[in-house]
């Protein structure tokens, strides 16, 4: 690990100041992406801002009748929150899908969205990759690819966005606050946090330098069944091959995401008018336009029969 | 104590030397696929950087300065010499280093010891000794649930905290009903100790262990 100075915020505002006015600095909350990171010298803060003291740990209702989430609220907390149980079911199995107890302890809910690929290429540096290393190439393509995207990617880029929550996250509209650097603040559709790769796949949010993440808030309840079905090697702590997010109201109709297959959680609000028609013609617009590698093109497959048995549990 | 012998002091010498070879190796191959760094930048990239922190450890204030890249981990076994606590993959993925902070099982080795201000660490020399042991240790002895030890000590803060954690009422990924209080059935143990990895297999002993201590009145 390189050499870093470290210092605790006190304010928002004084965090994302520090971060532009440092060079090379980070933010750092649960820390458990960012240290793997830094282990591996795939990320080199030269400087670490704790955001820890912010203050941002509470879970709140909103005028709307939805619910604001702090950034640094844990993910074990937001799982077991009994208003998240109740109304966004989605999001507690989301996130109890993912990594392990011990995990879900430290990880917070803005840093479960900054995570970063777990693309194997990304993580070895002896491999060119142009996410870690802009320019260098990317290993990933004409390699072993059975975990990569297999829509929205491009030539640069076709790692995909490991988080289970995100896949929760999006199905439910929800929207990041930020603080930025000038004292300003703002809101952002979830949908437009995450970027696709392009050509430029080291950039992989909106977010501008020194903004922070400060809350996420959740509209108010849909209703309907809550399902979250991850398809992957192990029973449990690992990353999803892929994985189905939906929300099934009485009539058939509803919202669905998809993780595991690209480079931001997937979803297409066209795809969901089919959704009383049932899996094949949800997936056939949902992956419209799939771009797979030899080695990952049963995910098409299992992205449709995965969806199938969320709807057929979702009919009860 | 028996002298190393001029065989063991040249066989270190040998794996040192071996060991710079190598990492020059490492560094100018690195050098070739990427922009060559000013050297005074390096170097002060390299210098570290010291931090003061204070926490109590096993119920004991225990104040420390260090370089800010110390994990929890490495403070707890480096600076406290509290070995008990494992570095299995030193990388989050089995859970080895597992100790119960504030009341919560964690990874030791992905958090900063100076991100632990005033915190409350309890590691495996703090729920028992030898002599005293914590049920959960004396049900670990009870049901082999180890086999070479290694992972043992993460094993047995994870459990203890496990069975906190469903009687906080929260829920896992295969809780049937997430409106209804986990109960501690075999899946849900197993579940909840999946971050804990066990090389020598000895699971369905450490669950074995884990039911016994869940099943006594509390």
């Amino acid at each position: 690990m390189r050499s870093f100075t470290y210092e605790k915020a006190h304010s928002p505002a004084a965090a994302a100041s520090a971060a532009v006015r440092t060079s090379n600095a980070k933010f750092i909350a649960g820390g458990t992406n960012l240290l793997d990171l830094m282990k591996l010298e795939i990320e080199t803060p030269s400087h670490l801002i704790d955001v820890n003291g912010l203050g941002f740990d509470k879970i709140e209702p909103t005028p709307e009748g939805g619910l604001r989430i702090g950034a640094l609220v844990r993910n074990t907390a937001l799982a077991a929150d009994e208003r998240v149980r109740r109304d966004y079911g989605l999001l507690s199995r989301a996130l109890l899908a993912g990594a392990s107890g011990q995990l879900r302890n430290k990880a917070t809910t803005a840093g479960n969205l900054l995570q970063r690929t777990r693309c194997p290429y990304f993580y070895d540096t002896n491999q060119p990759c142009n996410k870690r290393s802009p320019g260098s190439g990317c290993a990933a393509i004409g390699g072993i690819t059975r975990q990569h995207a297999v829509i929205g990617a491009s030539d640069a880029c076709i790692a995909t966005h490991p988080s289970d929550m995100a896949i929760a996250m999006r199905a439910l509209d929800a929207t990041v606050q930020t603080a930025r650097p000038d004292g300003t603040t703002r809101n952002i559709p979830i949908a437009d946090l995450h970027r696709l790769p392009g050509n430029t796949p080291h950039l992989e949010t909106t977010l501008g330098a020194g903004e922070l993440i400060t809350s996420v808030t959740l509209p108010k309840p849909l209703g309907g069944t809550h399902v979250y079905r991850k398809v992957r090697d192990r029973a449990s702590y690992a990353f999803a091959l892929v994985s189905v997010g939906a929300i099934v109201q009485r009539d058939g109709t509803g919202r669905v995401a998809v993780g595991g297959i690209a480079h931001k959680p997937w979803r297409v609000e066209a795809a969901e008018a089919e959704m009383p028609r049932g899996a094949k013609a949800v997936a056939a617009r949902l992956l419209d336009g799939a771009k797979p590698t030899r080695d990952n093109s049963f995910k098409l497959a299992l992205v449709e029969r995965t969806l199938a048995a969320v709807l057929t549990e979702a009919k009860g | 104590m028996r002298k190393p012998s001029a065989f063991e002091m040249s066989r270190r010498n040998l794996l040192i030397g071996t060991a710079t070879s190598v990492a020059i190796g490492a560094t100018s191959a690195q050098a070739q696929n990427s922009v060559p760094q000013p050297l005074a930048a390096a170097t002060a990239a390299d210098a570290p950087a010291m931090a003061t922190v204070s926490f109590n450890v096993n119920g004991e204030v225990r104040a420390l300065k260090l370089d800010t890249r110390t994990t929890l981990l490495d403070a707890l076994r480096e600076h406290l010499h509290l070995t008990g606590t494992k570095k299995g993959c030193d990388h989050g993925q089995c859970g080895a280093c597992a100790v119960i902070v504030g009341g919560q099982r964690i990874n030791s080795c992905l958090t900063l010891a100076v991100m632990h201000e005033g915190d409350s660490v309890t590691t495996i020399e703090g729920l028992g000794t030898p002599e005293h042991m914590h049920p959960m240790q004396a049900a670990f002895v009870k049901h082999d649930g180890f086999q070479c030890g290694y992972c043992t000590p993460g094993q047995i803060c994870s459990a203890v905290a496990v069975l906190d954690e469903i009687k906080a009422g929260i829920p896992s990924h295969v809780t049937d009903d997430l409106n209804v209080a986990p109960e501690l059935t075999n899946a849900e143990l197993r579940e909840r100790m999946s971050g804990n990895i066990c090389r020598c297999g000895a699971y369905s002993n450490i669950a074995e262990a884990i039911t016994e201590i869940a099943g006594r009145p509390a």
